[in-house]
Order: structure tokens, then C-alpha cells, then sequence
């Protein structure tokens, strides 16, 4: 049973979720402090691991024989359906944080509505995946609030962070063409934007940080259009099946 | 005489946690013998945790041993919980160094910090250390009263 908003849907998730463990993975051994590589490579990983079962799920929605491993490595940069926020670059250790910290708000809201899905299969992921994400906000919220109000380095890099990626924002939480599922009750929630947004505005305030305006935003990830980033992220991600077809461990 | 198929299912150690078994971290939903024929549900923990596949493999070996033919699938609802881990499985932790997790109680949207009993020396005056730990299933204490490191079980 092909259900094409379905499996869209299924891929956007997938796709946020592999796409930004890839850049995670790239930070691992560089993050400032022995703890903090163990923080992104743990991330990494509870996000390799949704994907794997969001992947999953799509091959049997999709119903042409495809399993977890032909969605994350046989696919062009065109074809991945993330928002354009995760693929951004590491930068400095405020920008790999601020990053983490708007795709943390958005995923922990998103699998708390998940959890009423009306699909069994996707209820039953998110109530795993929704407690291994609020130990993710907790730890990228703890480090915004640290470096906002911490010393004036840290804060006008935290600032210079979320004036850079603020503009990515709309995007990442506003997914608009989804009605169907909605009326499905398959993802039941269409307000996880506006608690993004009571999340985002409450840290920023404890970080003594400012929300900037909403100028010149992006818009366009869930559909396909990425940024020049997302490709030699990729390639990176499928070098090696792409070197050899087909090889088993 | 032989341990049963159940038995053989319910005593395959955790390859990241080999103090415990699968049975005492309650993943173990059911274990139907027909013949030699052998079906195996188990529920997955961590989404993320490489130990999943591993564990499959250790449990049709476990019965393969035993000249059972396994087949073993993994459910993903009810989701695991670390309220499931069994009494004797949270004591074995506890004898291994390891803080056993508290209830997870009532659904919060964010984790919450109980205070856990030091394994070392029994106090309460623990601290944590960091958000992650070396596995996807613990995080680092220090006990203030012996002084000790000690890696505790996340309430999951």
C-alpha cells in the first residue's frame, strides 16, 4: 500500500535525522572538551538509529523491495528532503550548538505529538525517540544558556550563531503541505511550529540573547532544495558504498 | 537436564552490559517452542543502540546450541522502559558499580535529576558528572562522600 504523503513524510524525518548525524559525526574528536565529544557522537548515534527505523518504515510504504540502507546511500543531495538547517556547516562551537539547540526544540515537539499518532508504527518510535531527544535539548538548551550568558566572547558568539542561522528557522518548523496526514490523524499535530517558537524565545531570554528579526528567510528544505552544502556532505556519507556496491561487513 | 528454550533466551548477556542478562532488562516478551522450532519477540531498547543486531545474533546462538531453530523479531510497541529492568537485574547492576535507574514515573517533556544512591558506599550526596556517557544507556557520577566516579542507568 504506496502512500505517497506517507512516505514523504517518513523521508523528511529520515533525512533531518542522517542528515545532521553526518555533520555531528564530523565533530567528533573536535569538539572543545572530552565530555562533549561523547555528548555529539551519542546524539549521532540516537539519530542514525531513528532514521534507520524511519527508513524502514518508508521501504514498506513505498513497497518496492527498498530497505533502510537504499534511502541514506542511493540518493542525490535533490532527493533528500531535510530541512536546510541541519545540513549547515559545523562552524565554530556556537554554531554547531545553536543548530543543535533549533533542531532539538523542533524534534522533541515533534515526537510529543507523534506520540497520538494514529499510525501504531510511528507512535511506538516516538515514544522512544522522544525521550532520547529531550536528553538532547537538555544538553544543546544547558550550553545555549551557558555561552548567552556566560562570558562576552561566548556571548557575541552565541549572538553572531543565531543571527547566522536564524534565517533557516521557517523552514525547519513549518512543514505546510501535510493536511492530509493531519486529517488522518497520522501526524496529528500542525502546531509544533508555534511551541518551537515558546521553547526557542524562553532560552534565548534565560541566555540573555536576542531573537532577531525574520529577514531574508529560507524556505524550501522539505521539498528538496538545499543548500551547496548538503552535497559534499553526501558524498562523503556514500563514498564508500558507492566505491563498492553491494560489500558486506 | 537442559535448559529450556526460554531459559537459554532469557540468560543471553547484554554484550554492552555482559553483568546483566536480556531477561533482567525485561526485553524479553516471548519465548514459543513448537518442536524444535523456536519464536523469539524481544523488544528493542535504545533506537540508536549498536548492541540491538548483536544481540540477535547471541540469541539464535544461544539456541542454536541447544539445536533449536530460532527466529527471533523485535517489537517496537509496548516501548521499552527501564521500569522494566527486573529486580535481580537492577541488584546486578548495583553489585557491578552501576546506579540503577529510578522509576520514570509520570511523562515530564525533559529529564529530571533524582538523587541516586551512591553503589560504592551507599550516599545520596552524588552529582552528575555530564550529559552522556559511554554508552547510550549511562551517564557519569561522582559520589561526594567516598569521593568515586560511577556511571548510573539513565531513567529511559
Amino acid at each position: 500500500m504506496t502512500d505517497p504523503c506517507l512516505l514523504t513524510h517518513l523521508l523528511r524525518q529520515g533525512d533531518r535525522a542522517l542528515v545532521l548525524a553526518q555533520r555531528l559525526g564530523q565533530v567528533i574528536t573536535h569538539a572543545p572538551e572530552l565530555e562533549e565529544d561523547m555528548a555529539v557522537a551519542n546524539i549521532s548515534l540516537d539519530l542514525i538509529g531513528q532514521a534507520r527505523h524511519l527508513y524502514t518504515y518508508a521501504g514498506e510504504v513505498e513497497g518496492l523491495g527498498h530497505d533502510e540502507n537504499h534511502f541514506a546511500y542511493w540518493r542525490g543531495a535533490e532527493e533528500f528532503l531535510n530541512p536546510q538547517l541541519v545540513e549547515q556547516p559545523n562552524g565554530d562551537f556556537a554554531v554547531t550548538i545553536v543548530r543543535q539547540f533549533f533542531h532539538d526544540a523542533y524534534a522533541l515537539h515533534y515526537w510529543e505529538s507523534m506520540e497520538a499518532s494514529s499510525d501504531a508504527t510511528l507512535a511506538a518510535l516516538a515514544a522512544r525517540a522522544r525521550k532520547e531527544t529531550s536528553f538532547h535539548l537538555r544538553h544543546s538548551r544547558g550550553w545555549v544558556v551557558r555561552l548567552g550568558d556566560g562570558t562576552v566572547e561566548s556571548r557575541r558568539r552565541a549572538q553572531l550563531a543565531i543571527d547566522s542561522l536564524w534565517r533557516f528557522t521557517t523552514d525547519l518548523a513549518s512543514i505546510t503541505d501535510e493536511t492530509d496526514l493531519h486529517d488522518s490523524g497520522v501526524v496529528p499535530d500542525s502546531e509544533v511550529g508555534g511551541r518551537w517558537s515558546d521553547t526557542v524565545v524562553a532560552a534565548l531570554a534565560e541566555a540573555t540573547l536576542d531573537v532577531p528579526a525574520d529577514t531574508d528567510m529560507v524556505t524550501g528544505g522539505w521539498h528538496g532544495h538545499h543548500s551547496a552544502h548538503l552535497s559534499p556532505l553526501l558524498e562523503e556519507l556514500q563514498a564508500l558504498t558507492r566505491a563498492h556496491p553491494g560489500a558486506q561487513w | 537436564m537442559s535448559p529450556s528454550p526460554a531459559e537459554l533466551v532469557h540468560g543471553v548477556e547484554d554484550p554492552e552490559l555482559p553483568y546483566v542478562t536480556i531477561g533482567d532488562l525485561g526485553m524479553v516478551r516471548s519465548v514459543d517452542a513448537d518442536g524444535l522450532r523456536v519464536r523469539v519477540v524481544l523488544t528493542p531498547t535504545y533506537t540508536g543502540c549498536p548492541a540491538t543486531e548483536q544481540i540477535q545474533a547471541d540469541v539464535e546462538t544461544a539456541l542454536r546450541g541447544a539445536h533449536f531453530e530460532p527466529e527471533v523479531e523485535f517489537v517496537l510497541s509496548p516501548p521499552w522502559t527501564t521500569d522494566w529492568i527486573t529486580v535481580d537485574g537492577r541488584r546486578k547492576l548495583s553489585a557491578a558499580g552501576i546506579a540503577p535507574p529510578p522509576p520514570v514515573g509520570a511523562s515530564s517533556s525533559m529529564p529530571v535529576d533524582t538523587p541516586l544512591e551512591c553503589p560504592r558506599c551507599g550516599s545520596r550526596r552524588t552529582r552528575r558528572l555530564a550529559d552522556f556517557g559511554a554508552t547510550a544507556c549511562k551517564v557519569p557520577y561522582r559520589c561526594g562522600a567516598c569521593s568515586e566516579p560511577f556511571e548510573a542507568f539513565k531513567a529511559y
